[in-house]
This record gives structure tokens, sequence and C-alpha cells, in this order.
């Protein structure tokens, strides 16, 4: 899956750190899932989505 | 993002303390190993009240290690988690296929002393942790 994790991140100006703790997931998670390496759950995709007041497609592309 | 979500006890601090309550409760679980195999012979001469507190505490320490294990695993992340049942997986599978192996071995007369349950485990704790080692560094 692609996403968008990076850039909605980098608009409001968080660290990886910062998105991991509103998350509740480590920093080695979020990283992972920006670089397309894990896919996360979709309780934990709905989570991204709220924060980011985003739907998930708007967030995650499935290749 | 509001300040409070920053600040609430993060992933890194709930691990920490939850590998600190495993690592504790695995020490006194081995302490109890070491007693109930050594005491009996060395320190209370196959004295059975003894003995029979050695092995109460050992189960009692065993149980209450496998609860700890559990609420670590609970307590990580999806991806820890992910990571986690991989290892275990690979583990358990060495375990069984090298554990068989071990014990034809000796059937068949290629090795000449008798298994050990302990090569076993060590084994197995190898390959768990170079699991882990391999699953933190892929998704890293």
């Amino acid at each position: 899956m692609k996403n968008r994790l990076k850039v909605l991140r980098a608009e409001r100006d968080w660290t990886q750190a910062d998105l991991a703790a509103a998350l509740d997931v480590s920093r080695q998670t979020v990283n992972a899932i920006e670089k397309g390496k894990f896919d996360p759950s979709l309780p934990l995709a709905f989570k991204v989505g709220r924060l980011f007041e985003l739907a998930i497609e708007e967030i995650f592309e499935y290749e | 993002m509001k300040q409070n979500e920053l600040h609430q006890p993060s992933m890194a601090a709930r691990t920490k303390r939850n590998t600190l309550r495993l690592m504790t409760w695995t020490i006194l679980w081995v302490i109890s190993v070491a007693l109930l195999s050594l005491g009996p012979q060395l320190i209370w001469n196959f004295d059975m009240v003894m003995t029979t507190v050695a092995i109460i505490c050992n189960l009692a320490l065993g149980y209450k290690l496998i609860l700890v294990n559990k609420d670590y695993l609970s307590g990580l992340d999806e991806l820890q988690r992910w990571i986690q049942l991989n290892a275990m997986g690979i583990s358990l599978g060495v375990g069984l296929v090298v554990g068989i192996f071990y014990e034809v071995l000796e059937d068949i007369k290629v090795i000449t002393f008798e298994p050990q349950i302990s090569h076993l485990i060590i084994i197995m704790a190898l390959v768990y942790i170079v699991s882990i080692f391999f699953g933190n560094r892929k998704y890293s």
C-alpha cells in the first residue's frame, strides 16, 4: 500500500515521534508505514484518518 | 495536534516498563528453577517439606511469568507484535524440527550421548534472539 503519511506529517511540521505518540505506536512503526514496509491494521488506519481529519482512502492507496 | 495528545505515556515508556517487569519475573523464575534443581541435594538434603515449597514457588513464579509475558506482548504495537509473532513462529518451528531430529539421531546411533532438553531450549532461545534482531532490522 502506498500512503501520504510522510507528506501529511511534514505539512503539520510533526516529527515521527510526535505522530507515534499521537497514534500510541512506536516510532519504528510510523517509519515502517511511511516507507511502505508495513501496512497498518484497519483500526490504526482509522486512527490515522481521524488524526488528520481525512478519509482512509485519502491517505492510503491500495497498489 | 493537541498538546495533551503529545504528552501521553509514550509507547517507549510503556514497553520499557513492561520489559523491566518481564526481566524481573524471568530472573525470579530462573532463581526458583535453580533452587528446585540444586536445593534438594546441596541445601536441604532432600527434605520433602522444603522440596514441596520449592516446587510450589517454581510453579507460582512460572505462572506469573506467563501472565507478565502476555502483558508484555499486549503492550506492544502491531508492528512489534508482528515481529514477535514471526520470531516465535520460527523458534517454535526450529524447536520442533531440530528436537525431533536430535531425538532420532540418538535412536539411530548417530550420536552416542542422550539428547538434553537444555540443548533444545538454548537453540530455540538463540533462534528467537536472531529472529527478533533481523525482524527489527527489516522494519527499521
